[in-house]
């Protein structure tokens, strides 16, 4: 699953992105953002955004830059 | 008002479909086809995290405490992120030691220690029995909520006797669906297929149930969306529920809340059971962990939008109710029925899990331990304890759901949802350090261990659980305001005088602080027994590739000894499987067991009884020293340390092996050049006989015959000379030779025009060419070409090339062309000629030393009277061009059609004045 150390780095950057994109103080700027919070629909967006990530990551096959050498 | 026969009917109707599919499952299962073998199922049995909590509460919390309850959902979004490396581990482990519940891996990791996982159990039993109880209120509740609309729930479900409750006979059912189900296999780290089977479909049903009543929120009883919010927003205190503001605590209750559900997610009972214990292959993680998100954001889509409609069309109705509320308030007939059999869902599938994994935990760790301590059970008759707890397990499966109904019945109605979820969150919370910290800290220590768990559930029962009992009117709540005996310092909710936090965060800081505090704190005092070290060894290195997953044992028992010792405890089925592959006769008995069989022996018993107790059972028949720690703890640390010395070594040898290449390599190449050597000797030799023959002849000629006439003398001295002037000539040029290629010719590279130098060179040999009648061209347009060279070896090679050019014009009109041009940054100089030209192949030859080209359509006589070369012109031009920077190469020729032999040279940088 993880055998390639590009992915493995990868999720752990995932995580911490994840991490931040949950805590404050990221998540005060939508709060504060206009007349009505917008923080659910940040953490929506938010939410999505990490999934997707996480799904790419971990169903798209090892890229081949990590089989192979890079053409150029 | 709807009948209720018709609510009873759908609704025991749905728990009959969930016998059948667990049926359905376990029969796949037996014949090999099984149904929970995709990442999918894995990932939707992990579902089981959205109870009835969320299913009626996270409307509710929202309606109250705004986006704080996605906090939930968002900590088991990041844990499932972190599935390939935690989770992965987990999983690893259980696997190994045939762990079977939270309660078995923290006392496997300490040494296997049986009163630990009693604790741990016990520590379980009380966090999450109100769970339960909470999922059968929630039961009750939507009940009468479905059946009184338009009345208030909660009017008649004082006075109504226990056997009026829906939820009372809804625990019944399950109670016999978990004990059919359950039940099944006594190794109980073996995985319950149908259960699920059932748990994944269960999924599914409350994920279809509340998308259907959020979209007929948006988009029926609102245009859509936008409508909703603009409506929220012309409703300020509606939109302040929105923002951070409504969450409890703020910032830091937000953070709080995000470690709660975090840890929580990973040691809730149930969690572990469905993550870890049911886990049937590894790589399901990997989908799981973003499939699993997403459904808990599917699930979470429609809260707000619910909440907030329930807000604006229900006024102060039990937001916890919305769900079934707002499509009641609609008259609708269908609808309510299915969010009803989705709450009932949520609900039954939770309480399956949890009370599967508590009612192992219960008969592994608390009896069992117990019963084992009784010297008459080591007497019974075979297969007549695997009986024994077989019946535990089921005694203690009915145990505990009564418990959490009695305390729903009892303590239920003072707390929303959300609440009593959470005080449980905070209480499976407590096993996280004993376990996380233990699974990558070899030094975590069985007393620091206990301490931990036993600080931190003191305080999370003096800041959470006592506070509630007080709440619900049980206590005197004076204590929460003013402290225990006026001690203002012990105040429940502002321990040590911390105040304005939430209670939640309050509790998991002050629990998890004297909990971690302890482990560590006792653990570095502390010196571990051997098993414990092999343990520890064993989990913190789990993901080893090389770890020896066998115990090895060095104890003496025989084989007789351990089948009997099966037998009484699995019966003699488990028995015969255990020692399936092993012939064993009766005349075998005596033979003592081999290491692979105890060790066998040892996990079949640690599956079905825990790990303490399969420990105790062996230690009973193996005498002597039973495992050979210190091996172990000696493999175990120098794997690790092998590991990276065969990665040095593996490194070394490569960087060998290149070496040695280089080696052969090299040496090829000096062969070669030794046989070059030979070979230009040979040539030399040969070359310098030639003339040294003709002139040694006609000396002798005119040495001996004294009578020539003047004439031929004459012709015979002017041989004699020009052979000689070869001859030097010859030696000169392989002088040059020798002192290029071993590197000690001397240019004095200057500055120099090379238009001037090419026009002088032309003159030069303009006479000679003229003589042989060669038409010399010189196409030069450049007023100046300058570059750094040596101007007498630059002249020697372009004569060279105008004097070859010359040789190998055509026979009858033999015409040479000089042409100099720019090309880049380079000037290149080009020698053509109207001869035969070079064949492509022959075109690098030429520059080898001693190659003469031979030209097949002129016979020999007719070369006789043209000079010829001595084969190194071309290599020691192209010596000397090459030492200056430059190039020479031959091409077709573009005007004449012949060779045309080109020298680029670098332009000379602009001189500095």
């Amino acid at each position: 699953m993880l055998s390639a150390p590009r992915r493995r780095e990868r999720l752990l950057a995932l995580i911490v992105l994840a991490s931040l994109l949950f805590t404050p103080p990221l998540v005060l700027v939508p709060d504060r953002a206009g007349a009505i919070s917008w923080l659910p629909l940040y953490l929506f967006i938010a939410w999505g955004l990490v999934i997707g990530l996480a799904a790419w990551l971990m169903e798209h096959p090892a890229p081949p830059a990590e089989r192979t050498p890079p053409e150029e | 008002m709807r009948s209720d026969l018709v609510v009873l009917g759908v609704a025991f109707g749905y728990l009959a479909l969930l016998f059948l599919i667990a049926a359905w499952g376990d029969r796949r299962a037996e014949q090999g086809r099984s149904l929970i073998g995709s990442p999918n199922v894995y990932a939707l049995s992990i579902a089981v995290y959205c109870t009835a909590w969320t299913f009626y509460g996270s409307v509710g919390r929202a309606a109250q405490f705004g986006p704080g309850f996605l906090l939930i959902y968002l900590g088991p979004t990041l844990a499932m992120l972190m599935a390939p490396f935690l989770i992965r581990k987990m999983v690893r482990i259980a696997g190994a030691q045939r762990i079977t519940s939270i309660a078995d891996f923290i006392s496997a990791r300490y040494g296997k220690s049986s009163s630990l996982g009693a604790l741990v159990a016990l520590i379980a039993l009380i966090g999450i029995t109100p769970y339960i109880a909470l999922q059968l209120k929630a039961i009750t509740v939507s009940h009468a909520v479905l059946v009184n609309y338009p009345q208030a729930a909660d009017l008649r479900l004082a006075d109504e006797p226990f056997w009026f409750d829906k939820s009372f006979w809804v625990a019944l059912v399950l109670a016999v669906f978990i004990i059919l189900f359950g039940t099944r296999h006594l190794d109980a780290s073996e995985r319950h297929e149908g259960m699920v089977a059932a748990i994944a479909f269960e999924s599914l049903v409350k994920l279809v149930a509340f998308l259907s009543v959020g979209v007929f929120t948006v988009f029926v009883l609102f245009q859509g969306p936008g409508d909703l919010f603009a409506r929220v927003a012309a409703t300020p205190e509606l939109a302040a529920r929105l923002g951070l503001d409504a969450v409890p605590g703020g910032a830091t209750g937000w953070a709080g809340m995000l470690v709660l559900a975090f840890l929580a997610f990973l040691t809730l009972p149930r969690q572990f059971q469905v993550l870890v214990v049911e886990n049937v292959d590894e790589r399901h993680l990997a989908r799981a962990s973003w499939l699993f998100p997403l459904y808990l954001l599917a699930i979470n889509l429609f809260v707000i939008p619910i909440a907030m409609a329930g807000l604006l069309l229900m006024g102060d109705a039990d937001p916890d109710s919305f769900v079934l509320t707002l499509p009641l308030s609609a008259d609708l007939k269908g609808l309510p029925l299915l969010v009803f059999i989705g709450g009932l869902s949520a609900a039954t599938s939770m309480v399956i899990v949890e009370t599967i994994a508590l009612s192992t935990m219960v008969s592994n760790q608390l009896i069992m331990p117990l019963l084992l301590r009784t010297r008459r059970l080591h007497r019974s008759a075979s297969g007549e304890l695997a009986g024994w707890l077989l019946g535990i397990r089921r005694v203690a499966i009915v145990l505990i759901l009564l418990l959490g109904y009695l305390y729903h019945a009892l303590v239920g109605d003072a707390y929303s949802l959300v609440t009593i979820g959470l005080v449980s969150f905070a209480a499976a919370c407590q096993f996280a350090p004993a376990m996380l910290v233990g699974m990558y800290w070899r030094g975590a220590h069985r007393r620091g261990a206990a301490l931990g768990l036993i600080a931190g559930t003191l305080v999370w029962a003096w800041t959470l659980l006592i506070p509630g009992f007080a709440q619900s009117g049980w206590l005197d709540a004076t204590f929460l305001e003013q402290g225990p005996f006026g001690i203002a310092w012990l105040r429940p909710y502002a321990l040590f005088g911390l105040e304005g936090w939430d209670i939640y965060t309050h509790s998991l800081l002050w629990s998890l602080t004297a909990n971690l505090g302890l482990l560590v704190g006792v653990s570095l005092f502390s010196r571990q027994s051997p098993l414990e070290q092999t343990q520890a060894a064993l989990f913190a290195e789990a993901m080893h590739p090389h770890l020896l997953q066998t115990s090895l044992w060095h104890g003496q028992t025989t084989r007789g000894e351990l089948r009997a010792l099966l037998d009484r405890y699995l019966g003699t089925g488990a028995t015969a499987r255990v020692f399936a592959d092993v012939e064993l006769q009766e005349s075998d008995a005596e033979q003592p067991a081999t290491p692979t069989q105890i060790a066998r022996a040892e996990q079949a018993l640690s599956g079905a009884l825990g790990n303490a107790s399969a420990r105790v059972l062996i230690n009973s028949v193996v005498r002597g020293e039973a495992l050979d720690l210190e091996s172990i703890l000696s493999i175990l640390d120098t794997t690790s340390e092998t590991l990276e010395m065969n990665r040095r070594l593996e490194q070394k040898s490569s960087e060998l092996a290149q070496a040695s290449e280089e080696l052969r390599a090299a040496n090829e190449r000096l062969r070669e050049l030794d046989r070059l050597k030979d070979e230009f000797v040979a040539m030399v030799s040969h070359e310098l006989r030639t003339p040294l023959t003709s002139i040694r002849a006609f000396a002798e000629i005119l040495r001996d015959s004294g009578d020539l006439p003047e004439e031929k003398r004459l012709h015979f001295l002017d041989v004699v000379v020009k052979e000689s002037q070869r001859l030097s000539r010859l030696i000169e040029e392989i002088l040059d030779l020798a002192r290029l290629e071993s590197g000690r010719l001397t240019l004095t590279p200057q500055r120099l025009d090379l238009v001037a130098l090419a026009r002088h060179s032309v003159d030069a040999v303009h006479h000679m060419q003229e003589d042989r009648g060669v038409a010399l061209e010189v196409a030069i347009e450049l007023e100046e070409a300058p570059v750094i060279g040596d101007p007498d070896r630059l002249e020697q090679v372009i004569i060279n090339l105008l004097d070859n050019a010359g040789k190998f014009a055509d026979e009858a009109r033999p015409r040479v062309r000089l042409n100099l041009v720019r090309h880049k940054t380079h000037y290149r100089l080009a020698v053509e000629d109207n001869g035969p030209g070079i064949d492509p192949d022959e075109r690098e030859r030429v520059f080898e030393k001693f190659h003469q080209i031979q030209r097949p359509e002129e016979s020999p006589d007719k070369r006789r009277g043209r000079p010829r070369g001595s084969g190194l012109g071309l290599p020691i031009s192209r010596g000397i061009v090459a030492h200056l920077g430059g190039r020479l190469w031959v091409e077709d020729a573009p005007h004449l059609g012949g060779a045309c032999l080109i020298m680029e040279l670098p332009e000379a940088p602009p001189e500095t004045p």
